[in-house]
């Protein structure tokens, strides 16, 4: 019998933690794919933030650190400078990075440290009960825009990876989303060259992730999808925003 | 014999600090712990030799977070700041304590509270002693009163660091570290114990290792806080460390640490003239505290002297038969009493 598809290796048999529907086991197991087919497990330090993927290092067969709430970019700058020839990938959402961390991923960027970071963006706080986060949508309602994110109060949704762009020490910064096979695809395709990058020493690579929360959201998984498209991508449109290697992006 | 050198507090740390083989400085200027960066700056410039990584780096929220980061990978790293900075760092020293990251941090106190002044202090006391941060965690922490034992605890800091996997801070004051002294430098010293067992370096040709201070329900949480109360036992029994001079036939012994015993020291030379009957205890680890120090001094007088309103007078109190023989004298806001201001109040204690 021919085996036409397995576990990546770099997985562990552990049962995840997220929600049906949620984006983040999708890219978990892209991570993992990646990791197996690039040969770089046993390199790899990964560094995982506060938020629905607090619990990911059960998940993968490589060495993890939990960081605290915003601080992943710090904690991986002292990483990445001890080890410099190891694979170190931040791995944050929108609350842990556009809001609390925020300061820790913009001076990673401005001392262009040479690490990937992959940024989950479901605009909620999923693990603390669905509360505002920087890149909600205006009206989008949330445990604490219980009528809707309200620009007189609450400002503007954050682009990160168009502010990442802008930013000298970073190398690469797309925008993709997990909402169909195809894009699923592409999310794979930007995420290898941010990883490859990082050997290229070229600066901090990122790469921001559209992402489905059904729960946080209030929303059936397929209709998530659908809000993804309609609401999310408009705000946060698709695309690279900078490519050091290819010419600069759009 | 090493070389005898004239040298300022924060330099001669940094220096201490390099011979260690803590090559890895991570820091946010702020008076009066600057020189401590700023040397670092210079060395890893200027000794190509030694690798030396300096990074200044954004904030201390995040300097702190990077030293757990290298800590993580099992090299020696530390940094340097004061009071403000300190009190930014504390969500990390929590951290640390929790995840077992064997990382220093040289506290050089001003006097507070908030912006305060630069000038020499010792009210961080409950900060570092205590734990600022949140949570059941203990972080060693040791007080130098000379910055030739300065250069030697800097030294002991990463042995114990990475012996309990915990936290050390070396807490002094803007006095000590501002100040010059002769110094014969430490020699050349290099870690001794085997990390390899649990830092993060990739899994290659082991089973991958995994740090995190996220608990897993109220059993696993308990057991995980009961081994590290566990750990805070074993340095408590083992570590504890301090001096006593002239405390046997003493009425009144007087209790300081850090620049406050130098000045202590002085007082007490000077009653002794006057026939006083008086000693000294001088704490050196201050968490563990010596609490040893005081035992079999029952029936004598102590006047604890500290430049705060009273932080370390606590400890004192807890480690006595009677906290009514124990009275307090300090200053605040930078100023620092003359050995002739403590006599006088010494004279006040004096027993008739």
């Amino acid at each position: 019998m021919k085996t036409i598809y397995k576990r990546p290796e770099s997985f562990t048999d552990a049962v995840t933690s997220y929600c049906g529907g949620c984006g983040h086991g999708i890219v978990n197991k892209l991570m993992a794919e990646l990791l197996d087919e690039m040969g770089l497990r046993e390199k790899t330090i990964l560094v995982w933030p506060i938020g629905c993927s607090v619990y990911a290092d059960k998940y993968f067969k490589a060495d993890a650190i939990c960081a605290l709430h915003g601080r992943a970019p710090a904690l991986a700058t002292g990483i990445k400078r001890s080890l410099p020839d190891r694979f170190v990938l931040v791995y944050q959402g929108d609350g842990d990075m556009v809001s609390e961390g925020m300061s820790e991923i913009m001076h990673a960027a401005v001392r262009g440290e040479n690490f990937s970071v992959v940024f989950i963006n479901n605009a909620i706080y999923g693990m603390t009960g669905g509360q505002m986060a920087p890149t909600t949508l205006w009206g989008q309602t949330t445990s604490t825009s219980p009528y809707g994110r309200e620009k007189s109060s609450s400002g503007y949704p954050v682009n990160m990876a168009e502010i990442m762009a802008q930013m000298p020490g970073v190398c690469y910064s797309e925008r993709v989303t997990v909402n169909s096979p195809q894009r699923i695809a592409a999310t794979k395709k930007a995420l290898k060259k941010a990883f490859s990058y990082q050997f290229e020493e070229k600066g901090l690579s990122f790469v921001e992730v559209l992402s489905p929360c059904p729960t946080g959201w209030s929303q059936k998984p397929v209709k998530a999808l659908e809000w993804l498209e309609q609401k999310m991508i408009p705000i946060f449109p698709l695309g690279v925003f900078k490519d050091m290697k290819e010419g600069e992006g759009k | 014999m090493g070389e005898k050198v004239f040298m300022q507090g924060n330099a001669a740390m940094a220096e201490s600090a390099i011979r260690a083989d803590c090559k890895f400085f991570f820091g946010y200027p702020i008076t009066p712990s600057s020189e401590v960066p700023e040397y670092y700056a210079r060395a890893a410039k200027e000794r190509p030799e030694e690798n030396i990584v300096f990074v200044q780096g954004e904030t201390e929220v995040a300097v702190f977070n990077m030293i757990a980061g290298t800590a993580a990978t099992g090299k020696r790293v530390m940094t340097a700041t004061s009071g403000p900075g300190f009190s930014l760092g504390q969500e990390a020293m929590s951290f640390m304590s929790a995840a077992g990251l064997p990382a220093v941090v040289v506290e050089v106190m001003r006097s507070g509270p908030a912006d305060g002044e630069i000038l020499a202090a010792q009210g961080d006391y409950f900060q570092a002693v205590k734990g600022g941060g949140h949570g059941d965690y203990r972080v060693l922490v040791l007080a130098p009163y000379s910055i030739q034992e300065m250069c030697e605890l800097m030294q002991e800091c990463f042995d114990l660091a990475e012996k309990y996997r915990n936290p050390v801070i070396l807490l002094t004051d803007s006095l000590l570290a501002k100040m010059r002294e002769a110094v014969e430098l430490p020699g050349r010293k290099t870690s001794r114990v085997d990390q390899r067992d649990w830092t993060l370096t990739g899994c290659a040709g082991r089973e991958h290792h995994v740090l995190t201070t996220c608990g897993d329900g109220a059993a696993q949480w308990e057991a995980f806080n009961l081994n590290l109360q566990e750990k805070y036992a074993k340095i408590k029994a083992n570590e504890v460390r301090w001096q006593s001079y002239q405390v046997e036939d003493a009425d009144i012994v007087l209790v300081a640490y850090g620049s406050m015993a130098r000045v202590a020291e002085g007082a007490m030379k000077m009653a002794r003239e006057e026939g006083l009957k008086v000693g000294l205890i001088r704490p050196i680890s201050l968490w563990p505290f010596p609490e040893k120090a005081f035992q079999g001094l029952a029936g004598k007088k102590f006047l604890v002297t500290e430049l705060s309103a009273g932080q370390m007078v606590e400890d004192v109190k807890l480690s006595v038969d009677r906290k009514e023989d124990v009275r307090f004298f300090g200053r605040l806001g930078g100023v620092v009493p003359s050995p002739k201001d403590i006599l006088a109040e010494i004279r006040k204690l004096e027993v008739k």
